[in-house]
């Protein structure tokens, strides 16, 4: 069983135990687990740590329903720059069908993040993290090719983190809205994928060819996957704590 | 290292935690006696054994349920996928290898709910068989029921997701394994609709189609829905066409909606 989601997190995973206060939840991650034993024991020590420390400047996405929120936000974000950008100047090799599907997408991305954003507004006023300012430095918006490697980067990347974070909700009606999200960002990461190599919507580079399972990654491991296309450090430290 | 430390914590949020070990006495008398051996070195795999035995079995048969339900469509799609290949209709080169590793993946999600049912000492469903009258003969219509039977798919896991917060196997959280075979699921869909010539999101339009297709994306939430969580996204930034706010969502179906004739209950043999 315990091979089952064998997938980027793992090394997180195993890490959080000494450093989460114990919770009902992640007790049962311990309980029948000879392995967890020893983080159980580690977990049982007093809390002294502080997830609160700040480096200055940096973003912190926060704790809780709305930290794992905050962290959806800020993927939206990027995403929804990122393809606003490539809506407005597309690529000259871009097919018409290709334009016009990238302007959809465009659409749904630029969506979720005004979603997040009015749903954090309204149910946890003023933890609402800022504003991100993209880095796209890297990305050459005048090719196909560029473009494409990039939104597979940002889907995939994307499908993982919500398929990770979907535990640390507490909310059921927030958890449905994100599982509403993260299967139209499936959809987009296999159309991409299809348009880079026909066939790849989902190959055994992205899938688990045994489980047949998708990726999952932790907070902590998607942004820093994430972090050189956005200004802002951002602290993904404390979410789902 | 504090045993009572732990046991403390736990009562916080678990008041029950001590009445769920054979004794408060047995434990802090075993413990004691751990402890007067010398057996340090052993007390982790003597808690372990301590928990297991408290906590080990109270998975609800509710998880169960919804494990099995995932494991009949799972099961579903797998012999649908059977039968389309060895009806031979799937033409050669991307198409075939596009359904071989859609068969693949179904498949892998059968072994691997079968496997999480019989860990949870549940009764794995077996035999789900697709209806042989209702399989279609030619390639399109074979390609509009794949398509039908991902989208349920989608619509399903999404629907029991709540019913899987905070359920675990081991140390493995079932939300997330079924999170990471809804995404999968999604890749297919989204791949047999460009076979067919199809946007690989789900349009507003697509819950007015004849059935098999139709019914599908209709139910108490329809696709073409634009109001998520209280909030109109038509109505969001500057404001974005239905047909945007509608694709940008895959929404549920609950587990009535799906097992019903209109939809995979119809398609059961």
């Amino acid at each position: 069983m315990s091979n089952i989601t064998k997938s980027g997190g793992d090394d997180a995973e195993f890490a959080k135990p000494l450093y989460t206060p114990i919770k009902r939840r992640s007790f049962f991650m311990y309980a029948g687990a000879t392995a967890g034993a020893t983080a159980l024991l580690l977990s049982g020590c007093d809390d002294d740590d502080n997830n609160d420390s700040m480096t200055p400047g940096t973003v912190s996405l926060g704790s809780g329903d709305v930290g794992v929120l905050n962290y959806a936000y800020a993927l939206e974000q990027l995403e929804a720059a990122f393809y606003a950008q490539v809506k407005a100047t597309p690529a000259a090799d871009f097919s018409a069908v290709e334009k016009d599907y990238f302007s959809q997408v465009a659409a749904h991305e630029a969506i979720h993040r005004d979603f997040l954003k009015a749903a954090i507004n309204r149910d946890a006023p003023g933890k609402i993290i800022q504003d991100l300012t993209p880095v796209f430095s890297s990305i050459d918006f005048t090719k196909r090719a560029s473009v494409l490697a990039t939104a597979k980067t940002f889907e995939d990347l994307g499908v993982a983190a919500y398929n990770g974070a979907g535990k640390y909700l507490k909310t059921p009606a927030y958890l449905v809205v994100a599982g509403k999200i993260v299967s139209v960002e499936a959809r987009h990461a296999a159309y991409v994928r299809d348009l880079i190599a026909n066939g790849s919507f989902a190959d055994d580079s992205i899938v688990d060819a045994a489980t047949g399972l998708d990726k999952a990654m932790e907070p902590v491991d998607v942004i820093n996957a994430a972090q050189s296309f956005i200004q802002q450090k951002i602290d993904a430290s404390s979410v789902g704590k | 290292m504090n045993i009572l430390r732990i046991i403390e914590q736990l009562s916080e949020v678990d008041a029950d935690v001590l009445g769920r070990f054979d004794s408060r006495r047995a434990v802090f008398k075993t413990l004691g006696n751990t402890a007067k051996l010398g057996a340090l070195a052993a007390a982790p795999a003597f808690v372990s054994s301590l928990f297991q035995k408290a906590y080990g079995q109270t998975t609800s048969t509710g998880v169960i349920d919804v494990l099995n339900y995932a494991l009949t469509l799972e099961l579903l799609e797998e012999d649908f996928y059977k039968k389309m290949v060895a009806a031979g209709k799937v033409p050669t080169g991307a198409p075939q290898g596009a359904i071989n590793l859609i068969l693949k993946h179904e498949s892998a999600h059968v072994k691997l709910l079968t496997d999480t049912v019989t860990a949870l000492k549940g009764t794995p469903k077996t035999n789900v068989k697709f209806k042989a009258s209702a399989f279609p003969a030619d390639y399109a219509t074979q390609l509009a029921y794949a398509q039908a039977l991902e989208d349920t798919g989608v619509r399903a896991y999404k629907g029991q997701a709540g019913n899987l917060i905070g359920a675990m196997a081991g140390t493995t959280s079932l939300l997330q394994v079924a999170l990471q075979i809804h995404s999968v699921e999604a890749r297919h869909a989204a791949h047999i609709r460009t076979m067919r010539m199809q946007a690989p999101w789900i349009p507003a339009a697509d819950s007015n189609l004849p059935a098999p297709l139709g019914p599908v994306y209709t139910g108490a939430t329809r696709e073409d829905n634009v109001m998520q969580a209280g909030v109109d996204v038509t109505k969001l930034g500057s404001g974005y066409s239905a047909s945007d706010a509608a694709a940008a969502f895959d929404e549920v179906l609950t587990m009535a909606e799906v097992t019903d004739a209109s939809r995979a209950g119809g398609l059961i043999e």
